[in-house]
């Protein structure tokens, strides 16, 4: 005996989606054919098996992937700012393309798309956090953390300073002072 | 498939109605994923907050000028209390005094936005205020040294 079939594939995959997500007690919305919102975000060993929980169906989660790429660019930066007594005179940007065998330009638009800011304003953010960390805590002046970052002139590092936080170097050392101060007392 | 980040949770306290929908209309066409729940007045913000089953805002658009409780009033309350620690405050006034900038600064103000009368800008400052937090949110950056000002 033949049985001929019809059947919905929006349908199956959507009931698949259910039953898995379900099974791993996750809170969702299924937003439509291909992209459902979580509630929460996943701990490392709930993404590993909700991955491999959907590709039995031919499921294949691709943010995360994605995502997986852009933490590890924002990693490779994080090393070279935060880790690092001084920034290496290398360019940023060769050195992420050989690291994470990536060209650049693909790494940059992944960049973009995933966080809604460019590698080089992460990386200007990422130095001023620094920045703000050398000028607070280790209490450097801005030559010393001019030089350690790289900048050609400390004017350099006031205006990328200033055009990052609003406010001047002296300003923002003089709030947090501030800050400090009043917690102390 | 694709699987989103959970959306940013955004709290106005403003006691001006024009103020909230302009506010609104530039949250809405953001990016970034908002969730935006709006307060009248100090007093409701402060109840709103200090509700036990709440879920916190990610961070909280405070006017400086509000009646019965204004903002000064609301980010020292907020400030006081450990469990309201992780959330962003922007203060936004029409003062653009250096004065009241380093004060709402140094009382733990994140953000201070000098209230622009063109709406094109407002909803520039704004888009930039919410992916900078949320770059805060997801790259772990010291919260303690986030100040912003626009």
């Amino acid at each position: 005996m033949k049985i001929y079939l019809k059947y919905d594939i929006n349908v199956v995959c959507r009931k698949v989606l259910e039953e898995q997500l379900e099974k791993l007690n996750l809170q969702y919305n299924i937003l439509g054919m291909s992209e459902l919102e979580l509630k929460t975000n996943l701990y490392n060993g709930q993404q590993e098996h909700l991955n491999k929980a959907l590709k039995e169906y031919g499921i294949e989660i691709v943010e995360n992937q994605k995502s997986a790429l852009v933490q590890k660019i924002k990693d490779t930066i994080s090393e070279i700012v935060h880790l690092e007594d001084k920034l290496p005179n290398a360019k940023i940007s060769s050195y992420l393309a050989e690291k994470l065998h990536h060209s650049y330009g693909y790494l940059a638009n992944l960049f973009s798309e995933i966080t809604f800011t460019s590698i080089e304003n992460y990386v200007i953010m990422q130095k001023i956090e620094r920045a703000k960390q050398l000028l607070t805590i280790d209490q450097l002046t801005l030559t010393e953390i001019a030089y350690k970052l790289n900048y050609s002139s400390v004017a350099h590092l006031s205006n990328q300073f200033k055009k990052t936080t609003g406010l001047t170097p002296s300003a923002f050392q003089r709030i947090i002072n501030k800050r400090r101060n009043a917690t102390l007392s | 498939m694709t699987v989103q980040q959970p959306p940013l949770n955004i709290l106005l306290a403003d006691d001006d109605e024009d103020d909230r929908l302009l506010f609104k209309d530039a949250f809405d066409e953001i990016k970034i994923k908002t969730n935006v729940h709006m307060v009248n007045d100090g007093v409701q913000l402060m109840h709103y907050l200090n509700n036990p089953d709440q879920n916190l805002p990610d961070i909280v658009f405070l006017d400086l000028n509000m009646p019965l409780k204004n903002g000064f009033e609301c980010l020292a309350e907020i400030r006081g209390a450990k469990r309201l620690k992780d959330i962003s405050i922007a203060i936004y006034s029409t003062s653009g005094s250096e004065e009241d900038i380093e004060e709402t600064f140094v009382k733990g103000a994140n953000v201070y936005i000098k209230k622009p009368n063109d709406f094109a800008i407002l909803k520039k400052i704004l888009g930039e205020v919410i992916t900078i937090n949320w770059q805060y949110h997801t790259s772990g950056l010291n919260r303690d040294t986030f100040l912003l000002s626009l």
